[in-house]
């Protein structure tokens, strides 16, 4: 682990050269820690795969303070992985008419759609990130059985709610946006809904299930096709 | 309903305020003025406090029609200011009448302007702050850029506040120059830039291109190399340096991404990126490095010497 200078009024950590649960794990705590050490002193920060950004009140404090409390917070930090994330299930419907890519993920996967569907849900994947976008959470690792480049060229408009593939991240577009990402399925729920208390049903460092339903309860649950 | 119409919009008119921020872990971005000085002086002229809604000018063109009796100050770019018709000077506030026409015209030298209404733009703040980011759909009236015919809902005024018209000095109001210098914290992934290409960076010029926007502003001169592809995607905070596979840095600004993966060479200090701000493409910036300690000091003399300065009452 190591402390950075980012900018005039922000430090940024490095847990480590790589994503993993782990370190996704230890990003949450520190976020948790320094949230609680830094209080007002704390303007906002940024989890993402293996580092944290924190951004301070220039007018009330300085990097020298700054990093010490932080050093106070990393020494804290445990192994216990049941520490941090909830767990949260997505429902998915991988239907051919919503998850246009599907057939040819498949056919580039040499497996059946049946098959990518199914190893699609059958991983927990880990928030790693959110940016791009508001509500755009970066979900892996995906099995590389199914983990497929980006398109060569990304489409103008992919729909709010479109399930997807990137090399090993996946993910839910919250809105509709130009994109690259292989399509899979569409989900009902709203990744950034900006009138709801709770704005994001995900945050950093949780844990996330795909599950499938059928075009019914899609619809049912206020799908769009 | 106190308000003023919008009978031309201007290139790109928002609502800022201080910006947004505690919303980063959802993807919203911080927005708020690209100038914040200029931003500053305009609320404070009108006796607001600081962080205040207020409209960012961008590039000039805007009309407004006065529903309501109030004050007003314009501050920042060179923007010629008509009141009905009327030739009238910035840095200072005006008193305006209900059906009074306010015109700015484009820029002569730098590129926002703000102008600031006695207590402030009231539209309604989302997620905290009213600042527009229309990339996100966020802030202002919808989400989106001043349009013709919009109503700007603002505060009722106080008259027994001002019954005089205050300015700011003239041998303070900032000058516009073709040539910033552009005060760096080296940071993020310096290490991986060698000590020669660090040297080519800071002794360069580089000019604005034209890709520049409330995003960040893409440079253009000497190719600079680091010893990595990409990184993890990371936070990225204002002022960023990113210096992507062209060698070409992109100093990111208030409507930034909130993470990226591409190699930073360090962070422009706030008091500079508001310099920068008011540059258009052709003019030219270069690089100095500074440590934190220096950049520190510069915050704190920059808002002493904000805190000491004095309005002088206009004749």
């Amino acid at each position: 682990m190591n402390i950075q200078v980012a900018g005039e009024n922000a430090l940024i950590i490095y847990f480590a050269e790589q994503a993993s649960p782990y370190v996704a794990q230890q990003v949450k705590q520190a976020q948790v820690l320094i949230q609680r050490e830094l209080k007002q002193l704390l303007v906002d920060f940024i989890p993402s795969y293996a580092s944290l950004l924190v951004v301070y009140n220039i007018d009330k404090t300085d990097h020298h303070n700054v990093r010490a409390l932080i050093r106070k917070c990393l020494m804290q930090l445990t192994d216990d992985i049941a520490t941090v994330g909830k767990i949260v299930e997505l429902p998915v419907f991988y239907g051919e008419d919503v998850g246009i890519d599907l057939k040819a993920l498949a056919q580039q996967a040499k497996l059946s759609v049946k098959d990518v569907i199914d190893i699609h849900q059958s991983v927990e994947y880990r928030v790693y990130a959110i940016g791009f976008a508001p509500g755009f959470a970066y979900l892996g690792d995906v099995d590389s059985r199914i983990a497929t480049p980006r398109l060569s060229t990304p489409r103008k408009k992919v729909p709010q709610g479109a399930v997807a593939i990137a090399d090993k991240q996946t993910a839910i577009y919250p809105s509709e946006s130009p994109g690259g990402w292989n399509i899979i399925g569409k989900s009902p729920t709203k990744m950034f809904d900006r009138n709801a208390t709770e704005t994001m049903p995900v945050a950093v460092g949780d844990i996330v299930k795909f599950n499938a339903i059928t075009k019914a309860e899609f619809l049912a649950l206020g799908g769009v096709l | 309903m106190n308000s003023f119409i919008v009978k031309s919009p201007g290139i790109l008119t928002l609502f800022q305020d201080s910006g947004r921020s505690g919303f980063y872990h959802l993807g919203l971005t911080n927005g708020g003025p690209l100038d914040s000085n200029a931003f500053k002086w305009a609320n404070r002229l009108c006796g607001n406090s600081l962080g205040t809604c207020a409209l960012e000018v961008s590039m000039g063109g805007l009309e407004l029609e006065s529903q309501v009796d109030t004050l007003i100050a314009i501050t920042g770019a060179n923007m010629a200011l008509t009141i009905n018709s009327k030739p009238q000077e910035l840095w200072r506030t005006h008193h305006i009448k209900s059906g009074d026409t306010i015109s700015l015209a484009y820029a002569s030298h730098g590129v926002r302007s703000y102008l600031a209404v006695a207590g402030g733009f009231t539209i309604a703040p989302q997620f905290g702050s009213r600042s527009t980011v229309c990339r996100e759909g966020v802030g202002g009236l919808n989400g989106d850029k001043i349009a013709k015919g919009d109503v700007l809902p603002c505060a009722p005024f106080k008259s027994d506040n001002f019954s005089y018209d205050q300015m700011l000095p003239k041998k303070l109001h900032p000058i516009y120059h073709d040539h910033v210098t552009l005060r760096t914290v080296p940071s993020y992934q310096q290490q991986h830039f060698s000590s020669v290409q660090q040297r080519l960076f800071y002794s360069s010029e580089y000019g604005v291109s034209q890709l520049n926007d409330r995003m960040g502003y893409r440079l253009s001169g000497q190719k600079i190399t680091s010893d990595i592809q990409g990184i993890l995607s990371e936070g990225i905070c204002s002022g960023a340096i990113q210096i992507p596979a062209d060698g070409q840095p992109i100093v990111l600004l208030n409507d930034r991404q909130t993470i990226g993966g591409y190699p930073k060479i360090g962070a422009v200090i706030s008091a500079d990126t508001s310099k920068l701000a008011q540059l258009s493409a052709g003019q030219k910036v270069n690089f100095e490095a500074i440590s934190m300690e220096c950049a520190h000091n510069i915050h704190h003399l920059t808002s002493h010497l904000f805190k000491q300065t004095q309005l002088e009452r206009c004749s």
